[in-house]
């Protein structure tokens, strides 16, 4: 155990993986990087936030192997790789780069089991880091997990610390369907202990990362963060809350957030994704549906507005879900009072 | 170069397999008894089996749309071919992929694919994988001239250089992508775009069993050795429409019916072997015969097979979840 940032988890559960099975190998944009360079530099990025950085060097070239800025081909490759016999992992960079090759996700890797009566196994992880807060602006912030939620055939991974990240992406690699892994790129620099040996966190088992009995809060990725540091003030007010972070919203844990709704009948969702059809809506649809009867106040959402992700600072705080947007949409679930019909 | 008798049999019974499958289907789909689109292979057959012919279960290819006879060729079983076309749950993909998607991935046959450009992608992988496993497998892309403009394609051409991959891209050029001849489509030529990814580049009259073995021979030799990719592009012309029902309004009156006298493969096939020496006409007509006999079979039990039961609506979207 020791501590570790967000990134070196990412970089050590692969570099384990990559250790424990040699069928295991790496793609994608500038994974290494300088190839080809006229200072003849091997490794020069290791991705372009340094997360598959050292890789090479154990690995070599067969199995960190750098693409030419063709999602299109090399995500495409990827999959064919998964049903030949690999388990490749293809680093998309930018989710946002989807657009280039979402028919190589969506048509081919995510329905070969399906379409081919159950005899196709697409052992395939593509990585990419989303999110706003980077300043990066609208080609290069979404957080557009839900797209890939709708689509049967894949798995859906959303870490919410380095913990949770090394843990869920060794399940990844060692799970035999697509799983599209989502790292939060403001996150890479944060740190916890992180056991040093390998270790898999299941998929479709909400972590409760702390239990009270006023109200549920269900939280993605880095919203989780948020919502503890909400639930922490909010505690000082005699709010108590139940913070659940489902780890992966395919499969989800719906029974976890039912129970919690059950205990607390109250219900805040954190998303960070365009609030049209993501996974606020499909949250508050599972709980109107199967617990109605359990609620005490209307479900609340703290999601962004439906507008594309903004550049300048100011806005682009305004856009993203905060504590203290947490905060006051937990105060206002509490006030909320049922009035008994007469 | 000398192909072996036995090669040749086994090349001409897929070739009238192929022909009599598309052409029953033809006669099928008008009864209204099968569901969804058919894209027929019928005068194409020669390209699919003679690229396939210098392959073995061992290497892998993926097919298009038109996808039924490169799976016969590359050795996918006829009865559950028809019987995942009638849609039954004994179809090779348990009736959930239906013409477009028939795929036998234990003979390395990766999948029709309803989407125009989507093999080549993954023929890069597959091809990947042959390359990092070492297993001496080749991997081929089937795709038409349509799908040569995709950027997909182009893509993977540009990869499959740049990682110098065991791959050979066939281009079936049929004239048309759908109703759009490839005259008024394709930009500049197949020729120059493998030029222009540095990759050599073979031609070959796609009615001519023996230019097509030939020429994949070499190009499939060529990637096994570790020498990179080749494209292959294959001349060809297709007997009915895009997809059944298509009227062909697009073609001259003439076009098909000339196809069918001047570039049917089987009859220039069996042409040649007979003037050659190697075959009697009565044993050609024997496998004529029997293949007659096998698709009637496989049409009677498809047919008659089981459908699909409601549970297996939700089978096997995962392995595990």
């Amino acid at each position: 155990m020791s501590k570790k940032s967000f990134r070196q988890a990412i970089n050590e559960a692969l570099r384990q993986e990559m250790r424990r099975d040699p069928t295991v190998i790496l793609m994608g944009e500038d994974v290494a990087g300088g190839r080809g360079g006229s200072a003849g530099i091997k490794d020069a990025w290791g991705g372009v936030l340094g997360v598959t950085k050292g890789l090479l060097e154990e690995f070599g070239d067969t199995r960190v192997l750098d693409t030419p800025i063709t999602e299109a081909s090399y995500i495409g490759a990827a999959a064919g790789a998964a049903v030949t016999g690999l388990r490749p992992v293809a680093e998309l960079m930018f989710v946002d780069f989807v657009g280039c090759c979402l028919d190589q996700i969506m048509n081919q890797a995510a329905k070969f089991r399906y379409m081919f009566g159950g005899k196709a196994r697409t052992p395939l992880v593509i990585r990419a880091m989303f999110g706003a807060g980077f300043n990066a602006a609208a080609q290069h912030s979404q957080a557009l997990y839900p797209l890939f939620t709708h689509i049967p055939g894949l798995k859906v991974v959303i870490p919410s610390s380095p913990y949770e990240a090394k843990g869920l992406l060794i399940s990844a690699i060692r799970d035999d369907d697509p799983v599209i892994f989502l790292e939060n790129k403001v996150m890479y620099d944060e740190e916890e202990d992180v056991p040093d040996e390998p270790y898999a966190i299941p998929f479709g088992e909400a972590n409760l990362t702390r239990e009270g009995r006023d109200v549920t809060i269900v939280a993605f990725g880095r919203m989780v963060g948020l919502a503890n540091q909400a639930a922490d003030r909010l505690e000082k007010k005699g709010i108590s809350c139940t913070v659940i972070d489902p780890r992966t919203t395919s499969p989800l844990d719906r029974d976890t957030i039912l129970e919690c709704v059950a205990d607390t009948g109250r219900l805040v969702i954190v998303d960070e994704s365009s609030p049209r059809c993501n996974m606020a809506t499909d949250i508050a649809a599972l709980v109107a549906e199967e617990a109605f009867d359990t609620l005490r106040a209307p479900i609340r959402r703290v999601v962004p507005p439906h507008t594309p992700v903004p550049f300048a600072t100011v806005l682009e705080t305004l856009y993203l879900p905060s504590v203290d947007r947490i905060e006051a949409a937990v105060t206002a679930t509490m006030a909320h009072r049922v009035v008994e019909k007469v | 170069m000398q192909i072996a008798r036995e090669t040749l049999l086994r090349s001409y019974r897929a070739m009238r397999t192929i022909r009599m499958f598309e052409e029953r289907l033809h006669v099928e789909f008008a009864t209204g008894e099968i569901p969804g689109f058919v894209h027929l292979y019928c005068g194409e057959e020669a390209s699919a089996v003679g690229v396939c012919a210098n392959l073995t279960d061992n290497d892998t290819i993926a097919s298009t749309h038109r996808g039924h006879g490169h799976c016969i060729a590359k050795g996918v079983g006829v009865a559950g071919m028809m019987a995942e076309i009638y849609g039954r749950s004994t179809g090779v993909c348990r009736g959930k992929g239906g013409s477009m998607h028939i795929a036998d991935l234990a003979c390395g046959m990766l999948g029709a694919n309803g989407i125009v450009g989507g093999g080549p992608p993954l023929i890069c992988g597959a091809a990947l994988s042959h390359k990092t496993l070492r297993d001496g497998g080749v991997a081929v892309a089937f795709y038409g001239d349509g799908a040569s403009n995709e950027g997909s394609t182009l893509e993977s051409l540009n990869l499959a250089s740049v990682w110098n991959l065991p791959a050979v891209f066939v281009v079936e050029d049929n004239g048309y992508g759908e109703a759009t001849a490839a005259s008024y489509a394709c930009a500049g030529t197949q020729q120059a775009r493998a030029a222009g990814f540095g990759m050599p580049y073979l031609e070959c009259d796609g009615s001519d069993y023996f230019a097509v073995h030939q020429a994949s021979g070499e190009a499939i030799a060529h990637a096994r050795a570790g020498k990179g990719p080749v494209m292959l592009h294959v001349h060809l012309a297709r007997w009915y429409g895009h997809f059944e029902g298509d009227a062909m309004t697009y073609r001259a009156a003439d076009e098909v019916t000339n196809a069918r006298r001047d570039h049917d493969c089987l009859k220039l096939f069996r042409t040649r072997v007979t003037q050659a020496g190697l075959f009697e006409d009565s044993e050609l007509d024997e496998v004529d015969a029997a293949v007659a006999d096998e698709i009637e079979a496989a049409v009677v039990q498809a047919k008659d097979d089981p459908l699909p039961q409601s549970a297996d609506l939700l089978a096997d979207v995962y392995v595990r979840y």
